[in-house]
């Protein structure tokens, strides 16, 4: 079952020209996924000008130079197509081995939020302060974390073939050593999205449809848990009693979502031009380079901008459900199934609160979003697909 | 699907790939659709709503243009006021929010504190008055009675007030020359409503939440010309207020002046005449109720005859518009509305409505001439009327035997009128009208001379008083019988019940009493001063209906365009030139041997004929209503005043001052050098080459003389 994809590398390697060996039907280039690449890169480009143009009049932010954050984001595009590469080189199996390692590093790193070293930062306590302006969000490598855990357990006996799905024993193993993290994840939008990791891994699993309902009995149980125990803090249920009548408060809670909606509505078809967006350069719309950044491209870039990013990221999601469908072993299923639900949710989040149809969360549209650690997970997901695309045997 | 390797994976797996895929491209579609929505379907909605986040407008008010008088004495003007501002925006820009600076300017202006913090807070739903409640990005005026002392150490240690101005501004004032206070005419100024700020946020002539709007008299009805258009200066701003795009600017323009025919001077003595009737009124004590009369209120209107232009117009009891500047307070609102001080801030000229009385028989005359009486014909004045057992008596019950309908005005004989009243109800078939329309000649008359309607003044809320013929019978039985039903079933006897019982059950009927009394003025004909001054001006001038005015030109702030308001008229009166000819000599009779003759017993009528005729009406439950309807060829002059008696009586000495003063009459002879105004002002006033109006004033002691006449006894 197994196919030893870096055997090419070898094959051939004195007979052929560069170009030939590019345009041989075995070789990297005609392997890769390119349209998801290529939708990637795209979204990256467009992500680099809309926060480029949310930022350049903000010197606050930018400390004099218009250009640091489109610098900083490109930087960090740069250095997320680098890590997957590096994945790609790796391959994604070898991961596999090193998973108890991860798993460990990414608790450690998740629970360090709650030393001296974590930052809190919009309300949400989930940085870690590096030191010389350089943050890191733990929480965004926990997702690819529990999606690797949880495939490696969950496909292990499948793969070996000793089982046609997984067990319940396994199951229940895979569900608890994915809770760990999340438990330690305070942040409610990445728990969020997690919890819709989990249960994409668990239906991409086979795992029987008891567990997948009772997933989502429990998650429900536990939101109305949540509500009815007034566990939330305040700033986090004022976002959900916004999101439910955004016209309760238009100066106060509910401004964001209200300032959004005006910021993409007065976009129009085409948009008001690229650094002419009056919502954007006045400031009325917060956190527009990160959580907020679909309304710079609602505003400036109108119907057709907005349409784009939507339709790339419809790309990027079709690649990866594709790779799903088309990969050969269950633990690669499992992670590009786990990878579709995560880009699927945030992405959906992330505008569908910009467009006032979901409540707000604090999280960022992948690869559009400045942010380096979110930009970076986001593109390690990007490898992994890539790596499950060319492991899979050649058709006729 | 051959390219689709074998996976050798069960069907439940790929089933839930494939709902995955499906729920992630619904979502998709989802996002489309929403942005669709947005975008496309209320992109305008949200684009107005970005345009209006993003653009502060800094309102630059205009000086308020004058109101003058017809010489161009200025009755309503501003005077300049130090006015030390404090600039919100600057303030906030400072580490403490400006404390430091407000404590120092509480030092300098003497006053604590808090006061001037309480100032400059914005007024939102937490915050009580004082706070301030117009735009945040417009100077907030902490006081307009600074001493230039103050006003100087805050210029010259600018660097101690950042953000702190100390300006002249322009203030209203109602300078009221020879003390004519002409209140009602002006009206006042009040502060806008956020409703009325929102009307005209779009228009050309945005207003300011500190802005002052007029609320009555010519202030209301000027009011867009004597605003000006203020200057706008919209600044782009980001969403902390901060100015981030270019200032568009649109320069302010100052108010036109408006030019009247109000003349101060014939306004002073008019109001102090008037005043002083009603004073001498208190003193005589009324034959009927035995009680001194009340003289509660009254009113006064002297008009051009050839052009129904005002020349004066009182009100009494009367008001300091001065009360309303620089806002008003709760103690003081409530004493000029409230029942007590009798409503001073009404126009009684136009806002006061009352039986006419006798004053109306020239309506009815002409009336009757129109269905075809005589107006020279034999008419019994008999001392009494009867009318199927009810007796309607004359005025101090004397009777006349037969005369004409000239000399029925001049003797103000009412037996003549009843049955001038009577016959006409008769023939219009009584209480079963003909089918076809009644004729209603007396009804008719009433409303060709303007009665039953606003006469159409430049002045707002005046009343249309009203004529009770057959169809205002019938309304009027409609809004009220459910009422009076219900009040007749009541078992007492009394008048008030009686009556009810009687209206519920007939009222819908004009009855032969009602236009028996009708014919004199009496009964439910309401009329107000203005519209008898129309009327009386109309036989002056040879039948003529002018819409009464008082504002006669507007003059822009340079004084380069002039806007003359020309006289409109608006209606004929329903008399032939003969019939008005002899209706005028009997009241020329009326002063020479009528009932107002007493009155004007030295008056020189070979040179200056003056006409009259009085008029006393009763109203239920009150003393009588007097009357007096005077005019020249030049001026109509009514006064009435309420619960004060005849109207010889009352307003004879007032009326016949005024006169004196208007033509210069002394011990019955003309004077020409001390007449005042013996033909109406025709030229406007000379504007000056910068555009102020030249003011063209008599000494203050000729006025006063006049002014402060006393009643000859």
């Amino acid at each position: 079952m197994s196919i030893h994809t870096f055997d090419t590398r070898r094959y051939g390697q004195q007979s052929k020209s560069a170009w030939e060996k590019l345009r041989a039907r075995d070789s990297l280039a005609r392997r890769l996924d390119w349209p998801l690449l290529l939708a990637s890169l795209a979204l990256c480009a467009i992500g680099s000008l809309l926060v480029w143009s949310a930022t350049r009049n903000r010197t606050e932010l930018t400390g004099g130079d218009p250009n640091s954050f489109l610098f900083k984001h490109v930087l960090n595009a740069a250095i997320g197509v680098a890590l997957a590469a590096g994945v790609l080189w790796m391959g994604h199996r070898r991961l596999r081995s090193m998973m108890p390692l991860l798993y460990g590093l990414s608790i450690i790193l998740v629970a360090l939020v709650y030393t001296p070293l974590g930052a809190t930062i919009n309300g949400e306590r989930a940085w870690l302060n590096l030191g010389a302006g350089f943050y890191l969000q733990p929480s965004e490598f926990v997702k690819i974390t529990v999606i690797l855990t949880m495939a490696v357990v969950l496909a292990a006996k499948v793969d070996a073939g000793d089982r046609v799905h997984p067990d319940h024993r396994t199951v229940l193993q895979a569900l608890g050593l994915a809770v760990l993290p999340i438990a330690v994840v305070a942040d409610l939008g990445q728990v969020m999205v997690l919890a819709v990791i989990v249960l994409g891994v668990l239906l991409a699993s086979g795992a029987s449809n008891r567990w997948v309902i009772g997933l989502i009995t429990a998650a429900v149980a536990g939101a109305v848990t949540v509500w009815m125990l007034d566990l939330l803090d305040e700033y986090q249920f004022n976002r959900f009693a916004a999101f439910a009548n955004p016209a309760l408060d238009p100066a106060g809670v509910g401004y964001n979502t209200n300032q959004a909606r005006i910021a993409i509505g007065s976009g129009g078809i085409s948009g008001k031009g690229l650094f002419e967006g009056t919502q954007t350069t006045g400031q009325f719309v917060p956190e527009q380079q990160t959580d907020f950044i679909f309304t710079v491209a609602g505003e400036e870039l109108g119907f057709l901008g907005g349409g784009l990013i939507i339709l790339l990221l419809g790309v990027v999601l079709w690649r990866a459900c594709r790779i799903a469908m088309e990969a050969t072993d269950l633990y690669s299923t499992i992670v590009a199934a786990g990878i579709t639900a995560w880009f699927a949710f945030q992405s959906f989040e992330n505008i569908g609160m910009a467009l006032g149809i979901m409540p707000v969360a604090g999280l960022p549209l992948p690869f559009v979003s400045y942010g380096g650690t979110s930009m970076f997970a986001v593109w390690i997901a990007v490898g992994l697909l890539q790596s499950i695309r060319i492991q899979r045997p050649l058709s006729a | 699907m051959s390219n689709i390797p074998e996976t050798g994976r069960t069907s439940r797996i790929t089933i839930r790939l494939v709902a995955i895929q499906i729920l992630v491209f619904s979502l998709l579609l989802t996002l489309g659709g929403r942005l669709w929505y947005l975008q496309i379907r209320n992109g305008d909605e949200y684009e107005k709503e970005a345009a209006g986040n993003h653009v502060q407008q800094v309102v630059q008010p205009a000086a308020r243009g004058a109101i003058l008088d017809a010489r161009g004495v200025p009755i309503a003007d501003n005077e300049t006021r130090l006015v030390v501002s404090a600039s919100r925006t600057e303030l906030m820009k400072m580490k403490d929010d400006g404390k430091a600076v407000l404590n120092r300017l509480a030092e300098v202006l003497d006053v604590s504190y808090k006061a001037i913090s309480e100032k400059v807070r914005i007024c939102d739903a937490e915050t009580p008055q004082p706070c301030w409640n117009g735009s945040p990005y417009q100077p907030i005026p902490i006081t307009d009675e600074a001493t230039t002392q103050q006003a100087l150490q805050i210029r010259e240690r600018a660097e101690d007030f950042p953000g702190i101005t100390a300006e002249p501004t322009a203030v209203r004032r109602y300078p009221a020359p020879y003390k004519a206070g002409t209140s009602q005419v002006l009206g006042y100024l009040s502060p806008v409503s956020d409703e009325e700020v929102e009307k005209a946020q779009n228009t050309k002539s945005p207003l300011l939440r500190s802005d002052q709007v007029g609320r009555s008299g010519l202030e209301r009805t000027y009011d867009t010309a004597l605003r000006g258009s203020a200057g706008v200066t919209r600044y782009e701003v980001d969403k902390l207020g901060r100015v981030i795009g270019e200032a568009d600017n649109d320069e302010s323009v100052a108010g036109a002046s408006l030019v009247t025919s109000i003349d101060s001077r014939v306004q002073a003595i008019t109001e102090k005449q008037l005043d002083q009737a009603m004073k001498a009124a208190r003193k005589e004590v009324d034959k009927i109720t035995g009680r001194p009369y009340e003289a509660d209120s009254g009113a006064a209107v002297v008009m051009e005859s050839r052009t129904g232009r005002i020349v004066a117009m009182a009100s009494n009891p009367k008001y300091d518009p001065n009360a309303w500047v620089g806002g008003i307070d709760g103690k003081e609102y409530a004493k000029l509305t409230g029942k007590d001080s009798n409503f001073p801030l009404l126009n009684r000229a136009i806002q006061g409505q009352a039986a006419p009385g006798s004053i109306f028989k020239v309506v009815s005359s002409a009336g009757a001439v129109n269905a075809g009486y005589s107006f020279n014909g034999n008419y019994n004045c008999s001392s009494a009327y009867t009318m199927g057992g009810q007796t309607y008596k004359n005025f101090e019950s004397s009777g006349h035997g037969p005369i004409s309908l000239g000399r029925a005005l001049e003797v103000s004989c009412n037996t003549v009128f009843y049955a001038l009243g009577h016959q006409e109800w008769r023939k219009d078939g009584g209480l079963n009208p003909k089918k076809n329309e009644p004729n209603e000649y007396l009804y008719k008359a009433a409303r060709s001379f303007g009665l039953g309607e606003m006469t159409g003044i430049d002045l707002p809320d005046e009343v249309s008083g009203r004529v009770p013929d057959r169809e205002w019978k019938q309304n009027y039985w409609q809004a009220n019988k459910d009422s009076w039903c219900k009040q007749g079933k009541g078992k007492s006897d009394d008048y008030v019940t009686k009556l009810a019982r009687e209206n519920c059950v007939e009222g819908m009927n004009l009855r032969a009493g009602d236009s028996i009394i009708y014919a004199i003025g009496q009964g439910d004909t309401l009329v107000t001063p203005l519209q008898m001054a129309s009327i009386y001006s109309s036989i002056a001038n040879g039948g003529t209906i002018y819409k009464p005015s008082v504002g006669k030109a507007i003059i822009s702030a340079d004084g380069k365009e002039v806007e003359e308001i020309e006289p409109e008229k608006s209606g004929k009166a329903p008399a032939t030139a003969r019939t008005l000819r002899q209706m005028d000599k009997a009241l020329q009779g009326v002063t020479k041997t009528g009932t107002a003759a007493w009155r004007f017993t030295d008056w020189p009528h070979d040179e200056i004929p003056i006409r009259a005729k009085t008029g006393t009406a009763e109203v239920q439950g009150k003393q009588t209503t007097s009357w007096l309807a005077t005019y020249t060829d030049d001026y109509t002059v009514i006064m009435t005043i309420s619960q004060a008696g005849t109207g010889s009586g009352a307003s004879g000495p007032a009326v016949r001052n005024l006169y004196n003063a208007l033509y210069g009459v002394e011990d019955g002879k003309v004077n020409k050098k001390k007449a005042l105004l013996p033909e109406p002002q025709k030229d406007l006033p000379k504007v000056g080459e910068n555009g102020d109006v030249k003011a063209q004033r008599t000494k203050n002691s000729m006025v006063e003389s006049w002014r402060d006449a006393g009643f000859a006894q």
